[in-house]
């Protein structure tokens, strides 16, 4: 019996596998992690590594082929992502009790790595919904989480997160969108801006002030979509993150019943910040994942190219930045999983790792991203090549979620408290 | 009728992976390498899975023949919906010799120890490609046979099989209990969700060796060499018919 391993043999299968699954062998097997010491299987149990395969194969049947139709077209990807919330990615840190997976951190890190090397957009978004999700899930009473829980872990409603305002970004606690208590509504004014999904999701958490100045006068409002009073601005035009709609989302003395405070006033801010912690574990994972990918391309870039004579995989320089390239992506990696732990054991550290691993990867990856274009020399800048839009989808992920500079403030903040 | 399914599943080095031959040609490189089930055991375990769901079949049992990692190709199989699995014990150098001969007869074995009442596998595996052990299993157990199929029906007590042959496509009635084998259009396989692979984790996984079925592991084949294909070399190009008919005659392919 002699095992010829061909690579035509391989690839007749795979295009027959093709015809079924819809992949792409050439693309795909760049993105399924199959290579060595970046192998981001390493150190998970049998369990989670079950749960990343999944997301995996999802990731490249399911989002790759289309990641970049949906950037070009800014296509936000609804059917898909129902398909991904009925494998349980809807709600993946949801109590299991109104339809959410109940994993940890960890897993959740895991998961939303792997999803984003299909599509780093998407995925972001899907891990904003479940932030939202969460909140609801963590802060909201019995009545509130049955009645909002099961539709966003299916996905049947999307979620959005509504802290930002033209005039409050990184002073998120300076926010003035009001909410004036009138019998059994509250009456909120003001507007947020740059809101994922927003105008087309269905379930807004939004953070206003029902007190005084400061975080002590913030409360957690759930407002659904249809009540009167919500407006959306136009749709922003980007520079990645194409496959969601970002919009201003303006309140014009819209009522909302008091039935839809999420915990109580004044615990708005503590609410936010608590959401934040998890989503910036989960925006890291993102960017784990596009730099994961991004390696691999430059990978198979370099063992294809030639110059000189030779392919560019000879070429010393080249050799010591893939290695550079894949010793940040692995600190990376061991940062954002140790932030996951640490926030699933409710350790004393976990606020300041949260911020350090948001701080450290996303700025890591995006480098990482970089300069794999950069190793695609021309090629690198056309839309064809998929790794220009990792760099574009991720740039933003050292903005949003609290700026990188926001993450040294809570890290200093940390380390210069008198004890 | 015990309405009891078993269904083998393999694990093989993933589809995606670039094969290496083993620098002294005795074999594959295998260790550190990526692996999964074989895409024809995953078509296999889904029509397994949907018997089930459309309440045809009671129970899916998952069989794989291995050493310890063959676990994880078993879970993968629970995750997507089988009942529970059983792990046939083959390591070491009883592994390396593992082919479909020996496969069959442990299948033929759990057949009537379990009282199945169909076997179900991939067409062929995607390491070897031997596209045997299905046709064997049933010559085993004197069972009828439907393989390559790319539709099944049951009907009572008897399965309509629609079967993908050269010629086209061939439908055929068998009774049962019989054996089919998976051909790629079948169906598309189901990703595990969250929670079944959760669920997963607490489904039995029975081990055996294949002393206790009685089976004999002693290979009838010996690999002597393996070697990847030669590189492929370039054309050239020719004037004339008689230039073309000649060139075919000196490199002997007429």
């Amino acid at each position: 019996m002699a095992v010829v391993g061909s690579l035509s043999r391989i690839a007749r299968l795979g295009s027959d596998i093709c015809r079924n699954h819809r992949l792409m062998l050439g693309r795909i097997s760049q993105r399924r992690g199959i290579a060595s010491c970046i192998d981001p299987a390493y150190g998970l149990t049998d369990e989670q590594k079950e749960f990343q395969k999944v997301a995996f194969d999802f990731a490249a049947n399911e989002m790759a082929p289309h990641m970049a139709e949906w950037d070009q077209k800014e296509i936000f990807p609804v059917e898909t992502m129902r398909k991904a919330a009925q494998l349980g990615f809807g709600g993946i840190y949801v109590q299991p009790d109104v339809g959410g997976s109940g994993l940890s951190r960890l897993d959740t890190s895991v998961i939303f790595e792997a999803l984003s090397t299909g599509c780093v957009s998407t995925t972001a978004y899907i891990s904003i919904h479940n932030m939202c999700a969460w909140m609801i899930d963590t802060f909201g009473n019995n009545e509130q989480r049955e009645k909002f829980c099961p539709d966003l872990c299916s996905m049947e409603k999307f979620a959005s997160y509504c802290l930002t305002e033209p005039g409050s970004g990184s002073d998120a606690a300076s926010l003035l969108t009001s909410a004036r208590r009138e019998g059994d509504h509250y009456i909120l004014n003001g507007s947020k801006a740059f809101i994922s999904g927003g105008g087309d999701t269905d379930v807004y958490v939004v953070m206003c002030r029902t007190g005084s100045k400061g975080p002590k006068g913030i409360s957690c409002l759930v407002v659904e979509k249809g009540t009167p009073g919500l407006n959306f601005g136009k749709k922003e035009k980007k520079v990645g993150w194409n496959s969601q709609p970002t919009r201003a989302v303006i309140f014009e003395d819209c009522a909302v019943p008091v039935t839809n405070l999420l915990g109580v006033e004044g615990q708005g801010f503590n609410i936010a910040m608590k959401g934040l912690n998890g989503g910036r574990i989960n925006i890291a994972s993102c960017s784990l994942g596009a730099a994961h990918a991004s390696v691999l391309l430059a990978k198979d870039h370099l063992l294809v190219r030639k110059q000189f004579g030779e392919t560019l995989a000879n070429n010393q320089f080249l050799q010591f930045k893939l290695a550079e390239m894949a010793t940040k992506l692995v600190a990376s990696r061991l940062l954002v999983r140790e932030a996951a732990t640490a926030l699933q054991e409710k350790r004393a550290d976990a606020v300041s790792l949260c911020s350090m691993a948001k701080l450290f990867v996303t700025d890591e990856c995006f480098n990482i991203c970089n300069q794999a274009l950069q190793m695609h020399g021309g090629y690198g800048y056309l839309k064809d090549y998929a790794v220009q839009q990792y760099v574009r989808d991720i740039r933003v992920h050292q903005i949003l979620e609290g700026t990188n500079e926001v993450m040294r403030m809570i890290i200093s903040r940390n380390l210069l408290a008198e004890s | 009728m015990s309405g009891r399914v078993l269904v083998g599943v393999k694990r093989v080095i993933d589809y995606a992976v670039k094969i290496r031959v083993k620098p002294d040609n005795s074999g594959i490189v295998t260790d550190g390498v990526k692996h999964s089930m074989n895409p024809f055991c995953e078509i296999a375990v889904e029509e397994a899975v949907k018997m089930k769901e459309k309440k045809l079949i009671k129970e899916v049992v998952a069989v794989s023949c291995g050493p310890q990692q063959s676990q994880e190709t078993i879970r993968t199989a629970l995750a997507m919906g089988a009942d529970r699995g059983i792990h046939v014990e083959v390591s070491g150098k009883d592994y390396e010799t593992l082919g479909p001969l020996q496969v069959s007869k442990i299948m033929a074995a759990l057949a009537k120890k379990e009282d199945a009442q169909l076997i179900i596998l991939g067409k062929q595996a995607i390491d070897d490609d031997c596209n045997q052990t299905g046709q064997m299993t049933a010559a085993l157990l004197d069972w009828p046979q439907g393989t390559f199929a790319s539709e099944v029906s049951l009907e009572g007590d008897k399965i309509k099989v629609v079967r993908e042959i050269d010629g086209g496509l061939e439908t055929i009635k068998i009774n049962t209990p019989a054996v089919l084998t998976a051909d790629l259009r079948l169906n598309t396989p189901r990703y595990a969700t969250l929670p079944n692979i959760m669920k997963a984790k607490k489904k039995k996984i029975a081990n055996v060796k294949p002393a206790d079925l009685g089976v004999d592991l002693t290979s009838r084949l010996e690999v002597l060499r393996v070697d990847e294909p030669p590189q492929r070399q370039a054309g050239m190009k020719v004037e004339t018919v008689e230039d073309l008919v000649g060139k075919l005659k000196e490199s002997g392919k007429v």
